[in-house]
């Protein structure tokens, strides 16, 4: 993935395990000096306010770490209950597979070698 | 309206939580609830399951299969014996909390079933009861 991490969620998780996650990703960040985390949802059935607020609160710690997020892969049903819940996830770029989260990163990537703006969002 | 089936499930730890979910998705299959209806409802599951937890100091889930006329659908009850709520509206206003949450679990849950109820007392605790009909 070069200067890119991919993480895969496959499990129903418990808050402790969402919590780690966020843990070990922000570490692998700044370890691996990525500047950019792709965050596959796609095998997670549903996302509630703490999946959101967990997935929000790894998009602003990697910001501060000067890495972009993209959440990729939401499945529909989860998108819709998402929104009705109240929870627009507001900052987080998505995509709709990874191929696609890739080539956001890569263009953001490009954006920001030329002007500054890679911290906009 | 007529019972087809009841239980519970206990709300004492966090895997409970994930627990409940996966129940409360099987009962919504089997009641031929649409994708998108499994997940509201299993979202909202998962809301209440953790404020019973987190709020309440753990409690239990009764799940109960209706049916009326043709109509079939899923009620569910949180219990806990916590603390309780003093001010119920307050705590049904969108980004309040008594906690470290977002403050949705509550209105966010009540947007995504059919029927909302709540009960709560001051010292023994909480009742959020929901259904979802087909």
């Amino acid at each position: 993935m070069g200067e890119f991490l991919l993480v895969t969620i496959q499990v129903d998780m418990q808050d402790q395990l969402a919590l780690r996650l966020q843990d070990d990703l922000t570490r692998a960040i700044e370890k691996k000096g990525a500047k950019g985390v792709l965050i596959d949802i796609s095998a997670l059935e549903m996302v509630d306010s703490f999946i959101g607020r967990m997935i929000a609160d790894i998009s602003a710690m990697a910001r501060i770490l000067s890495a972009k997020t993209v959440l990729v892969g939401m499945q529909p049903a989860v998108a819709i209950t998402l929104v009705e819940l109240g929870l627009s996830l507001p900052g987080v770029a998505t995509a709709l597979n990874v191929g696609r989260g890739m080539e956001l990163l890569r263009e953001s990537l490009r954006n920001s070698d030329s002007d500054d703006n890679f911290l906009e969002r | 309206m007529t019972i087809s089936s009841s239980g519970e499930l206990p709300l004492s730890n966090e895997h409970d939580i994930v627990l409940s979910r996966q129940a409360v998705r099987r009962m919504t299959v089997e009641l031929g609830f649409s994708l998108v209806d499994q997940t509201k409802m299993v979202t909202a599951t998962s809301e209440l399951a953790r404020n019973a937890l987190i709020y309440g100091g753990g409690g239990t889930l009764r799940w109960t299969l209706l049916s009326e006329g043709t109509k079939r659908g899923l009620r569910l009850m949180f219990e806990d014996q916590g603390p309780g709520i003093a001010n119920l509206e307050l705590a049904m206003t969108d980004g309040w909390t008594s906690g470290t949450g977002l403050g949705l679990g509550l209105t966010g849950a009540r947007r995504l079933v059919n029927e909302f109820h709540i009960e709560s007392t001051v010292g023994l605790g909480t009742r959020v009861v929901i259904t979802r009909w087909k």
